[in-house]
């Protein structure tokens, strides 16, 4: 019933027996079963990051389309499969699981544990978001990829006006992805209740972590939105349903509503873990610790609860009652409110610290000017009336770009600047850093700066050309030179990543001098992450010494070693004390054969060869049914 | 201090309430509470804009829907039972509770499927039918998988697997049952009773 943990020092034999352990074997089965966090973890960015690639390319033909009035590089059809590419890929394919690659990657390490809560769990939503990603992406294979706009308005989208499979692929694409998401965010969510290391209250927690933990209940309550949603769409199209079907009774509203109220949450989903990065990454490269921490978490955790009250201001413009909108504006407004918080809390971080200027640093420093700018054009369409003057124009476009890129983009590869060393064992050049980070900075705002002006010009979003004279040449010929230049600074980044991998001076533990808990590890980690398990004394474990937070101490170099088996310290949600021993599964081919059935089924649901759904969804119950069937009991039990 | 907290003899794997696994259904609990809140959402909203009368042929029969009520609702009651009795060792409650879940989910799946065949419009009729097919089919859809786990525990139960200390898969199968008979409370009071009373 029971095993002792008697705290134990890293030992060279220990080493070798966890890893013997831990480690994932070679070949085929390892590829395809391993459960490994870190591994993982990076097949996420690398991804995440290729579907970047992918929504680029797009927008680079898009931005040549438009470079000058009375193109004809593209047809209107194919703009059209363009731009709602481009916005499912960057919204859906790359913002958000970029970020779980960084917290699939980072979450064990910074809390102390051997794994996530749920690893097979952890393996089986990076499947799912390959093949649902593959399966979005294999609509251009039969020429007939999503083309209504990534928020995809009925009536556009029924089946009268939009025949053929291209919002087919949408709906089930996203279906299939919301798998991925939630069962991802389940995993974050147990690892946090019951993986963290002993002494590590949730006060204690890097922001990073709070980030991902809100944007994880966030999932929970709005992906299902998105689910019914997609079904609807799916039911309409295909079975002839009427839900957004004004004729037959249905709303199209009905649509609008459903996809907000998860697009909004969305937007901090894809923001808050990003912030998150900003708010423990800052602190570091300013040698002290963040000013405000506790305003900061709350900050967190309200802006993921309000952004389920402001839906309704992407809908100012559909007639609904003043009320209505004057309401949901006001709440819009409120959220500017955390947000300020966060930004005063990193602007007094710098000017109480000491700025080390690394590339990581310059791109916080770049976050924070492009969410500023974000925000105030935020705040600027939260107001009804400006609202709809604007609505549908490219200033719209300029203002999510800023968000997007500003809070994603700029916070990602400052991400992988911070801890591609850890992942690697290696630096990134800092020269080449910096190149990298003023090409890409200059070329952002040169490119999206003046989509404000074209917005306020009228030019709406989403048309294929424009006739000369209406005076919107110089503006578009300024922001394609821009988004080029921006490009030419994402080709640095991976020019940059290459030679690290090949040449990068070696790392060591901990080349930044952080305070958290992921740099007391070797770089890269060993397959078992900690030899023997920490324990958590303060909010900065690797900074205890200089700071005098209090007596409390973490250790680091004693404590239990668990090395019978795949093993791990389970704690009590709040008080992050010792209750378990928590057995962690072998790796396994379960998850990827189940992702595989699941496709099998939606490819089924796609062709309404409804023998082939059936038979994918058989396959899912029996991989299910044999995943969670039980093993050898544990000897101790 | 934490290191001496740890040194003492820790059980080995979580049991029952506030295991890792026991978290994880409540969470798969929350999200699909939350699809079933936004499928109820659209069906109050269609209702709202509805131009004629709502439902248009009038509130749905009571005749099956309410013993069938009766029927899940007793299937919660065997679970429960069932559940209470592996708490305690009694592995003969708990083969035969199970059996009885499964029996009393079956017969409501049954006779959902009779009452389908009585309805006098289709899914594609109008956005009322849409709406009335869809919620109650994606209600039978969770029941027929909570069948399917109840069933995979129950061959588990009689190749005892389970005892006092270990019955996580139980709890958790429990836990997702006493679920899908809220979610029909839901439904049932949303399609059902709420067109007589509005």
């Amino acid at each position: 019933m029971a095993a002792t943990a008697p705290p134990a020092a890293p030992t060279p034999p220990l080493h070798e027996r966890l890893l013997r352990i831990w480690e994932t074997p070679p070949g085929l089965f390892g590829i395809l079963g391993t459960v490994d966090h870190k591994k993982i973890g990076k097949r996420y960015l690398v991804t995440a990051f290729a579907f970047m690639l992918a929504g680029g390319l797009e927008a680079a033909v898009m931005r040549a389309q438009l470079t000058a009035p009375n193109q004809r590089l593209l047809s209107p059809e194919t703009y059209n499969q363009l731009f709602s590419m481009h916005g499912i890929t960057m919204i859906f394919l790359y913002a958000s699981p970029i970020l779980s690659g960084f917290s699939n990657y980072i979450w064990p390490l910074m809390l102390g544990s051997r794994d996530m809560a749920f690893p097979r769990l952890n393996a089986l939503s990076y499947w799912l978001f390959l093949f649902s990603g593959l399966f979005i992406y294999s609509s251009f294979l039969v020429g007939q990829a999503p083309d209504r706009g990534w928020f995809a308005y009925a009536p556009l989208t029924e089946g009268a006006f939009s025949p053929g499979l291209h919002m087919d692929f949408y709906a089930l694409g996203l279906l299939f992805l919301t798998v991925s998401t939630t069962v991802g965010a389940i995993n974050f969510i147990v690892t946090l209740f019951k993986l963290r290391a002993p002494g590590m209250s949730i006060n204690r927690l890097p922001i990073f972590i709070w980030g991902t933990l809100t944007t994880s209940f966030a999932v929970l309550f709005a992906m299902p939105s998105l689910t019914a949603a997609c079904i609807m769409l799916y039911f309409d199209r295909r079975f002839g349903m009427h839900f957004f079907d004004a004729a037959g009774g249905g709303h199209p509203l009905l649509w609008q509503h459903l996809f907000w109220i998860f697009g909004h949450p969305w937007v901090y989903i894809v923001v808050l873990p990003a912030m998150g990065i900003m708010s423990d990454m800052i602190p570091t490269f300013c040698r002290r610790p963040l000013v405000g921490y506790t305003f900061v978490a709350l900050a967190t955790v309200s802006t993921g609860i309000l952004g389920f009250g402001v839906w309704v201001h992407h809908m100012f413009a559909t007639g609904l009652p003043d009320l209505s909108t004057d309401f949901f504006s006001a709440a819009s407004m409120v959220i500017t409110i955390p947000s300020a918080v966060a930004v005063f809390a990193w602007l007094a971080t710098i000017w109480h610290g000491r700025p080390v200027l690394r590339t990581p640093f310059l791109f916080a420093a770049g976050f924070i000017v492009l969410f500023v700018i974000g925000g105030v054009s935020g705040v600027a369409t939260a107001a009804v009336p400006f609202d709809r003057q604007l609505t549908d124009t490219y200033f719209v476009v300029a203002h999510l770009h800023y968000v997007l890129v500003g809070i994603n983009v700029f916070p990602v590869i400052a991400g992988f600047y911070y801890w591609l060393p850890k992942m690697t064992g290696r630096m990134l050049n800092e020269r080449l850093g910096r190149w990298n980070f003023w090409t890409m900075f200059l070329g952002f705002n040169l490119g999206f700066f003046p989509m404000h002006i074209a917005g306020l010009l009228g030019m709406p979003r989403r048309i294929y050309t424009y006739p000369a004279g209406l005076g919107w040449g110089t503006v578009n010929l300024v922001t394609s030179i821009g988004a080029y230049v921006f490009a030419v600074g994402v080709v640095l980044f991976l020019v940059n990543v290459l030679w690290s991998i090949r040449r990068g001076p070696p790392a060591g533990p901990n080349p930044w001098d952080a305070p958290t808990l992921e740099w007391a590890t070797t770089s890269p980690p060993p397959a078992y992450n900690f030899e023997v398990l920490p324990s958590i004394g303060s909010r900065h474990p690797l900074w205890e010494d200089r700071l005098a937070e209090g007596a409390a101490r973490s250790v680091l170099d004693r404590g239990p070693a668990l090395d019978e088996g795949r093993e791990t310290l389970g704690i009590t949600p709040l008080d992050a004390e010792p209750s378990e021993i928590l057995t962690m599964p072998e790796d396994s081919l379960y998850p990827f054969l189940l992702a595989l059935s699941l496709l099998v089924t939606f490819y089924g649901l796609l062709t309404s060869v409804w023998a082939l759904a059936i038979a994918g969804g058989v396959l899912v119950l029996a991989m299910t049914v044999g995943w969670l069937w039980p093993g050898p009991e544990p000897e101790a039990a | 201090m934490a290191t001496t907290a740890v040194a003492r003899r820790l059980p080995v794997g979580g049991a029952g309430k506030g295991a890792t696994g026991w978290w994880g259904m409540i969470l798969l609990i929350v999200t699909e509470a939350s699809l079933f809140v936004y499928l109820l959402f659209s069906y109050f909203y269609l209702g709202s804009m509805a131009r004629g009368a709502w439902p248009p042929s009038g509130p749905p029969e009571l005749r099956l829907a309410l013993p069938n009520t009766v029927i899940l609702l007793l299937s919660s009651g065997a679970m429960w039972w069932a559940e209470s009795g592996v708490r305690r060792g009694a592995q003969g409650r708990l083969r035969v509770g199970l059996l009885i879940t499964l029996g009393l989910g079956i017969i409501f799946l049954a006779i959902q499927a009779v009452e389908y065949s009585h309805k006098h419009f289709t899914p594609a009729t109008d956005a009322y039918g849409s709406l009335f097919f869809t919620i109650t089919g994606f209600h039978g859809a969770h029941v027929a998988v909570g069948l399917i786990m109840i069933a995979v525990v129950t061959l588990r139960a009689w190749l005892g697997h389970f005892s006092e200390r270990r019955h996580l898969a139980v709890t958790n199968v429990s836990l997702y049952w006493h679920f899908v008979d809220a979610v029909w409370l839901a439904v049932f009071t949303s399609l059902y009773l709420s067109p007589r009373f509005v």
